[in-house]
């Protein structure tokens, strides 16, 4: 038992921080990004060649996967999703817009990085023991506790900072924010590039677990997706709760179900349905986003 | 009653044009493979006149890849397992699906915006997990070997023949996929006319004030989901046979089977028209009249 709540744990550190960044998106420019989970591969695909390809140490080639998502984020705002949304009059078109970039994400990777499950060599060697009761590897605890470190360090950004303050006002009334002085073009893409960078480094942490594939992008951005239903779509503790929720649930999931075959996300999706039945707008959402 | 007519003539030339002049086109250029393309289009869009529908009453429904997938496997399992015609198995997985669509939407069609599109899109990876999980779609390894639809005959008189005799069963395929399609719309044409067509209307407009005055806003809004299901069953279940075997090829990656270069041309496609034209290829006509 004890062993499935730290799994729990770990799981929905990682999974808080895919929320945020997409749960940030969403409140800052009502988008659904669909490619979040392909930011999250190029993440993990960017660890990879600067710390194996270029035998850089991992630490350095976090930092780089974290910076240069920040840029492809920033790329992907300024010139594809803001001009859209001055143009389009409906919500669905900024939607179409992001699967594009998910199946244009998808394709770049299989060039870029090819189609091979890649990983890292092991950051800390070594098993935590306690007495049988807890076993966890000491790099999974190094993660874990990163993972952590990022979501109090992103809290903390969004809480007192400059930019935080300005992204939070613009999340709670556009034009309210906008008559403020607060410039609305610029905090969006400074919000999309530290969406994407969290992504990012999420995927640049995991790489050295799990490893990466090019197939992991699409099934992560569902994942996300159902942390932030979970929570709410838009709320910043609402993404870490359900982040931490689905990590649980899984981790629960896989082992009492597992004489049953892959039937956990099944069970977490029906229970899921049943949640949003009794409380469409998610534990801490607005009603209808 | 002069614009009915034209419209009409319109429909019934572009009919024409898809059952006569382009197979003619096809026989004199001898593409034989653009069938397939042009079937899976007629199918695809049979699916998204479904999609379509449920935009209709605002609601932004991207999960018809798991109706499609379940209309696929009910067809298939159908045929293979229990030797039921394929013809009576297009319709069974269309109900299928719309069982499947009432249960399901019961709950989630009280989602609005942002939820109900999240909402589909999980269920699209839920269906894939399902048909994993399930011993009756034999699981990753998929249904092979489904044979080919048999022969209609009604009084003795044979209105479709078997397809195993056929020299070209893409020529089949294709004449089914379109007669279905044109039925589809012409269908769509009358329901969008209709007095449901009307308050699905008032329904992408307001549901409260919809409701206020004595619009059924939780029936209607089910029966447009089940029609959609309908579709994306029926469409998913003509694509059964045509691949031959069916293994989980749906959802998402419906369209992208092969080439690495044809995914990268595609969705730049789509970015770059989203890019000019946001509101969708029709939007050029808005445009021209204002």
């Amino acid at each position: 038992m004890e062993q499935i709540i730290v799994n729990g744990l770990y799981m929905g550190a990682q999974y808080a921080l895919i929320a945020l960044g997409l749960t940030l998106i969403f409140s800052l420019m009502n988008v659904l990004n669909f490619a979040h989970g392909q930011l999250y591969v190029i993440g993990g695909f960017m660890t990879y060649t600067v710390s194996v390809k270029l035998g850089m140490p991992y630490i350095v080639a976090l930092i780089s996967a974290g910076v240069s998502l920040a840029i492809i984020g920033a790329i992907l705002e300024k010139f594809l999703f803001r001009p859209v949304i001055k143009k389009s009059v409906r919500e669905e078109s900024t939607m179409l817009l992001a699967a594009g970039v998910a199946f244009f994400l998808d394709a770049a990777i299989l060039l870029l990085f090819g189609e091979k499950q890649r990983g890292i060599p092991k950051i800390v060697d070594g098993v935590f023991n306690w007495d049988f009761i807890i076993i966890m590897p000491y790099d999974r605890i190094l993660i874990g506790c990163l993972a952590v470190l990022i979501v109090i360090l992103f809290i903390a950004y969004m809480q007192y900072s400059k930019a935080g303050r300005a992204m939070r006002a613009l999340a709670q009334d556009k034009v309210a924010a906008q008559l403020m002085g607060v410039n609305i073009d610029r905090y969006s893409m400074i919000g999309f590039a530290l969406a994407a960078m969290l992504a990012g480094v999420v995927g640049g942490l995991l790489v050295s677990i799990t490893g990466v594939n090019l197939g992991m992008g699409g099934p992560t951005s569902i994942k996300a997706f159902m942390m932030v239903m979970i929570g709410g779509a838009g709320v910043i503790p609402g993404a870490i709760a359900g982040g931490f929720i689905l990590g649980m649930m899984e981790s629960v999931g896989l082992t009492v179900l597992s004489d049953f075959g892959d039937i956990t996300y099944l069970v977490i999706f029906a229970s899921l349905m049943v949640f949003l039945a009794l409380r469409p707008q998610g534990l801490m959402g607005k009603p209808w986003g | 009653m002069m614009q009915l007519r034209t419209k009409f003539f319109a429909a019934a030339a572009f009919a024409l044009f898809l059952l006569f002049v382009v197979p003619m086109v096809i026989e004199i250029s001898g593409r034989w493979d653009f069938y397939y393309t042009l079937t899976s289009v007629a199918l695809l869009s049979i699916a998204s006149a479904g999609v379509w529908l449920t935009f209709y009453i605002g609601r932004i429904n991207i999960g018809q890849g798991a109706f499609a997938l379940f209309g696929g496997y009910a067809s298939a399992i159908l045929v293979v397992k229990y030797g039921v015609s394929f013809w009576v198995t297009i319709p069974l997985a269309g109900l299928f699906c719309v069982l499947v669509a009432l249960v399901i939407g019961f709950p989630i069609l009280r989602l609005r915006g942002v939820y109900f599109a999240m909402v589909t899109l999980v269920m699209t990876e839920v269906a894939r997990l399902t048909a994993l999980a399930l011993p009756i779609t034999n699981g990753a390894k998929g249904i092979s070997s489904i044979p080919l639809p048999g022969s209609i005959s009604l009084f003795g008189v044979i209105l479709v023949p078997d397809f195993s005799t056929l020299e070209n069963v893409k020529l089949g395929f294709y004449y089914v996929a379109v007669v279905l399609m044109l039925l589809t719309f012409a269908g769509m044409y009358r329901l969008v006319n209709s007095r449901v067509g009307h308050l699905c209307r008032s329904l992408q407009q307001n549901e409260e004030l919809a409701s206020s005055i004595g619009v059924n806003i939780a029936n209607l809004r089910l029966i447009a989901f089940s029609i959609s299901s309908f579709l994306g069953g029926i469409a998913g279940a003509i694509f059964v046979p045509m691949l031959g075997t069916l293994v989980n090829y749906f959802g998402w990656d419906l369209l992208f089977s092969a080439g690495e270069y044809q995914l990268l041309i595609y969705s730049t496609l789509l970015i770059g028209l989203m890019l000019t034209l946001p509101n969708g290829l029709l939007s050029i006509f808005s445009k021209a009249k204002n």
